[in-house]
């Protein structure tokens, strides 16, 4: 099968100007409302490109990504190339793709997360997905890429170093009850990339099927832990072995999770 | 936003600058910073530039500054080149004999119009905070640093 290729104008939606306008929202949002702290951007290499690989949590709405972009950008400043990663559907809603695209968030493909960093760029990437982020929400503390060795490949074909983000507290911004992997295939789903149809009690709406409509998150306190750059070839050799790797960047992910959850003395206040 | 704290330190004002000139310094004094990268040499003149973030809220707010101005042992001055728009100074008199009066000046101004302006108001509890808290640890270092000097006299 031929290789997917990038659009050639994926990377050309950013709009640094706009992501600075918008950052007074966002820090208000992340400071006021989720009380944010984010650790360690001093691991993330100054220059040159880098796949941040983040535990993904709170729903579609993912506020840990918000305030984890908030933090880059005014770490680096909006000068410095950043894009993330986003399923279609998400890209494809009305009026969020437009926004999410001028912030640098851009369809999830090996493809376009290559283009994105053979232009030099940081790259944030949550190989768990949709499988993690509708996790139900007793296994928040969790770290589950389902297996997913796609990043570890991307990161081995383009010699680029990962940078581990870790967050807790965001899948307390609602209550996913179930997945929904079973109505979600006898809805025949499957075909557009959803393997899941998360149940969940949100705010304003009570119960909902599916994380599509807008909601309040709950007001959990964030926490994101960036950890040290791991180079597979350093680590594993010429030919890291994938499971080898896996093991190892879900393991540090998640003994830093159980830290960062053992912070935390009560669910949402944090 | 605009915010100034000043602070007399028991010490020559030669003394002070020669302090605050090493921009490795700053990392003894300076609260709440996140990442000072000193870009060229460590001696602040004209036109050195650091790349210095502080946390404010959740976000370390900053900017890439350029030192405009260098005027021993009294005035030196910074605006940004890029991040937040700031302009400061550090601004030191005489009062006294072997006694300094250090001002920190700052301003600085968050993108995005309206709600820009309730970011500043808000974050201005934490930089004065860490202003003040500045201040006061540069005092402590540069008498630590002068006391040695001063002792046999005192004897």
């Amino acid at each position: 099968m031929a290789r997917e290729e990038a659009p050639p104008n994926l990377l050309d939606d950013r709009d640094p100007d706009y992501i600075r306008d918008t950052l007074p929202a966002a820090w208000l949002l992340a400071t006021l409302w989720h009380r944010a702290e984010i650790r360690g951007l001093e691991n993330i290499p100054d220059d040159g490109p880098v796949l941040l690989v983040g535990n993904h949590s709170g729903g579609n709405t993912s506020p840990d990504s918000f305030a984890f972009a908030l933090a880059f950008a005014s770490y680096f400043g909006v000068e410095r190339r950043f894009y993330q990663l986003a399923h279609k559907l998400v890209m494809a809603s009305p009026g969020i793709g437009a926004f999410l695209k001028k912030h640098g968030t851009i369809e999830a493909s090996h493809a376009n997360a290559e283009a994105a960093l053979s232009a030099g760029a940081a790259v944030l990437v949550y190989p768990g997905g949709d499988w993690e982020v509708h996790r139900p929400s007793w296994q928040s503390g969790r770290v589950d890429f389902a297996g997913r060795t796609g990043f570890l490949k991307l990161a081995i074909r383009t010699g680029v170093p990962i940078v581990p983000v870790v967050s807790v507290g965001g899948q307390e911004t609602l209550f996913v009850l179930t997945r929904g992997e079973a109505l979600s295939k006898a809805l025949g789903l499957h075909r557009f990339r959803l393997k899941v149809l998360p149940i969940s009690l949100v705010i304003p709406w009570g119960v909902t099927v599916g994380d599509f409509i807008p909601r309040l998150p709950f007001p959990a306190k964030l926490t994101t832990q960036v950890l040290p750059p791991i180079d597979l070839h350093e680590k594993f050799g010429d030919d890291p072995d994938l499971d080898e790797a896996y093991d190892y960047v879900t393991t540090t992910m998640q003994s830093t999770l159980d830290a960062l959850a053992g912070e935390r003395r009560f669910p949402v206040l944090g | 936003m605009r915010l100034h704290d000043c602070v007399e330190i028991a010490a020559p004002r030669q003394q002070v600058w020669d302090f605050l000139s090493d921009a490795d310094n700053h990392r003894l004094f300076m609260a709440g910073l996140t990442r000072w990268d000193v870009k060229t040499g460590p001696h602040l003149e004209k036109g050195s530039r650091i790349d210095m973030r502080m946390k404010v809220g959740s976000a370390p707010v900053g900017s890439l500054i350029e030192f405009v101005e260098c005027d021993p042992p009294g005035d030196m001055a910074w605006t940004s080149v890029t991040g937040i728009d700031q302009r400061g100074r550090w601004r030191l008199r005489a009062c006294g004999p072997d006694k300094t009066k250090v001002e920190l000046r700052l301003a600085y101004q968050a993108p995005g119009g309206l709600l820009g302006w309730v970011v500043d108001q808000i974050g201005a509890r934490d930089v004065r905070r860490n202003l003040h808290r500045s201040l006061k640890a540069l005092k402590d270092q540069v008498e630590a640093e002068s006391a040695p000097a001063r002792a046999p006299r005192a004897g």
